[in-house]
């Protein structure tokens, strides 16, 4: 077992000592590979990310919301309009919702302005979203003023900072009284801004929206899995346009990997052709070479993937930009709370250091079962 | 220690430069001799040397060694009893470029897997010996003709090996490393090692380091 060890590290010495004869070329190769690796591995941990908030969004979601709709655009419920509605057979529960946005100029970036279910915030207190305290510099008991749009400046006490689940749902949320509420956005006494449904059964809710449409003509039901729906299109739409991106790159890598690693030069012929003269067994030169394909892709697997998690949790992904703009639009500012799904690592392991590794391999079994008396006449 | 029973190698058998190098070679090595094989170019020195050192297998014909048949081993085998019986000194030298004289003279020692500690000091104990400790960490590119060759000596006798085989050692060498080649090899004749090599010049073969010299032509021995 130890001379195991001896040999395996000599053989790894040798090999780091070869790698390094030939920087430039193995140097240009690990980039590549790395950049690849880079390049798959942000996309992957960007959208895992991305279907996680949006899961987490949906999550809490009621099944069934009621907009009132006059004239075709989003109007607030009036009072009365709940108990019009009466009992529908299949729902659990039925509450107005009450929530607004709010464009804050000091920031530039909006915020939703909601009272949570029980109204349990204090009044004149707020809980704020983590992204918000930390723009604008809020922790507990700090005191915030904002201008409501009447021009009326209303302050609050900070109670709570919300914890960084996840960004997208919880980031630009801000907490509030029912009061403080209506009282911030002029919102008139018994209006809310939409209805929230809860379904039991999840195999009633069209049966349910239908009949809600049936019974309230002027209201537009939206179901969650409709939402789901147009969250999952998204994702796949993004995450198509960067496939079609990166197999672009996967090819150009594969031609290059395929390239340096079946096309042996004639010095590592000779070389190996050596080795084998001086009593190193094929299995020797395998071995040795696995252990040169294996330090080459996992040291690229390891630089592009610690690249790809800094690069999209902590810059924001900033080289995907111009395809996530959609989102930019309706976040102005968000970061991804950091994910990593075992799966995808591992699929992305297999993909890009596996075939490297077999493309290592052919050419070493030819030119290593070739005699080696050759040497003796170079 | 060594026997050939009629031995013949074919290159290219059975296709139309099919080319016999060997033609029927019956030869006994002694153990702690040095042996020198002599002939015009072309007369299958090297091709003899590649069988008696397990590099290659004759096509037909036994090769014996301590009484063991070695002729039809499998490759795998070949390796091993190649690694610790023989040592080999090339013309070229082949040492490997880019790495240090040391690293070059462990390297066939690797896979064995002996403890580097071990292996280190006997690398530098045989430069010591062959006046080479100076350069031990310069890359082999960088050194002289004569300095290459005592690396490959050195790299030759890292596995402490029974034999030493040396195809032309002095080829590339001029006369004043040629003299010094030969005092190491009457050194090494002294020690009672036995070595086996080729060798046109008559420097070499003409020396009273040779105890024997074998000559050869048109793949054949020719009798004294
Ligand atoms: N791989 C090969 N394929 C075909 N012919 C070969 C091969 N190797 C050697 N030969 C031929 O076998 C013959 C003997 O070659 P060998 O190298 O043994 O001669 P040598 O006595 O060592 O000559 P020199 O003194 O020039 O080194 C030569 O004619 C050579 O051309
Ligand atoms: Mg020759």
């Amino acid at each position: 077992m130890n001379a195991w060890f001896t040999k395996q590290r000599r053989l790894i010495d040798f090999t780091l000592a070869s790698l390094l004869r030939r920087k430039g070329r193995n140097l240009g190769l690990l980039a590549v590979y790395a950049l690849l690796v880079f390049v798959l591995a942000s996309a992957m941990l960007y959208a895992h990310a991305l279907r996680r908030e949006a899961a987490i969004i949906l999550e809490g979601a009621p099944e069934v919301v009621l907009q009132r709709l006059v004239a075709g655009r989003h109007d607030l419920i009036p009072p009365g309009h709940l108990e019009r509605i009466g009992r529908v057979r299949g729902v659990q529960e039925m509450r107005g919702r009450l929530w607004g946005y709010y464009y804050d100029p000091v920031v530039k970036a909006n915020y939703t302005f909601l009272v949570p279910p029980d109204n349990g915030i204090a009044k004149g207190t707020l809980v704020v979203g983590p992204a918000l305290a930390r723009e604008r510099g809020m922790s507990e008991n700090t005191g915030i003023s904002f201008r409501s749009y009447s021009g009326e400046l209303f302050s609050f006490v900070v109670a709570d900072v919300l914890p960084q689940a996840s960004e997208l749902a919880s980031a630009d949320l801000v907490l509030i009284n029912e009061e403080d509420f209506r009282a911030f956005f002029a919102y008139p006494a018994g209006h809310y801004t939409d209805i929230a449904l809860s379904v039991a059964n999840p195999a009633e809710v069209r049966n349910i929206a239908i009949k809600l449409s049936k019974q309230l003509p002027d209201s537009r039901p939206i179901l969650r899995e409709e939402m789901q729906r147009t969250y999952a299109s998204l994702f796949d739409w993004r995450e198509g346009i960067m496939l079609a991106l990166l197999s672009a790159s996967i090819l150009a890598f594969a031609i290059l990997a395929w390239e340096k690693a079946s096309g042996l030069s004639a010095d590592e012929k000779r070389e190996i052709g050596i080795l084998k003269a001086i009593g190193w067994e094929t299995g020797d030169v395998i071995k040795m070479k696995l252990w040169e394909g294996g330090l080459i892709s996992l040291t690229a697997f390891l630089l592009g993937f610690v690249g790809a998690y800094l690069h999209v949790f902590k810059f924001g992904a900033p080289l995907f930009a111009p395809v996530l703009k959609g989102w930019a639009v309706l976040y102005p500012r968000f970061d991804l709370v950091p994910v990593i799904d075992g799966l995808q690592v591992a699929t992305l392991f297999f993909f890009t250091v596996f075939p490297y590794m077999a493309a290592v391999l052919v050419p070493i079994w030819r030119a290593a079962v070739t005699d080696p008396d050759a040497v003796m006449r170079s | 220690m060594i026997e050939l029973r009629d031995v013949r190698k074919a290159f290219n058998q059975g296709q139309h430069n099919e080319y016999w190098a060997l033609s029927g070679i019956s030869l006994a090595i002694e153990a702690k001799q040095v042996t020198a094989l002599r002939g015009p170019s072309g007369s299958g020195k090297t091709t003899l040397l590649t069988l008696i050192g397990c590099l290659a297998r004759p096509t037909s014909g036994r090769v014996t060694l301590h009484g063991r048949d070695i002729s039809g081993l499998p490759e795998r085998f070949l390796t091993d009893i190649r690694r610790k019986t023989f040592g080999f000194v090339f013309q070229q030298f082949n040492l490997i470029k880019g790495l240090s004289a040391i690293e070059n003279v462990m390297l066939p020692a690797y896979p064995t897997g002996r403890p580097h500690r071990e292996l280190a000091a006997r690398a530098e104990a045989l430069l010591e010996r062959l006046r080479l400790a100076h350069r031990r960490d310069a890359r082999v590119e960088w050194l002289s003709g004569g300095e290459q060759q005592r690396v490959a000596i050195a790299r030759a006798l890292i596995n402490d090996p029974e034999v030493l085989i040396a195809d032309e050692p002095t080829a590339n060498l001029d006369t004043a490393l040629a003299k010094e080649f030969m005092a190491i090899l009457e050194s090494f004749g002294a020690e009672g090692r036995t070595v086996i090599l080729t060798s046109h010049d008559p420097l070499v073969v003409e020396s009273a380091a040779v105890n024997r010299v074998v000559d050869m032509r048109d793949g054949l021995l020719v009798a004294p």
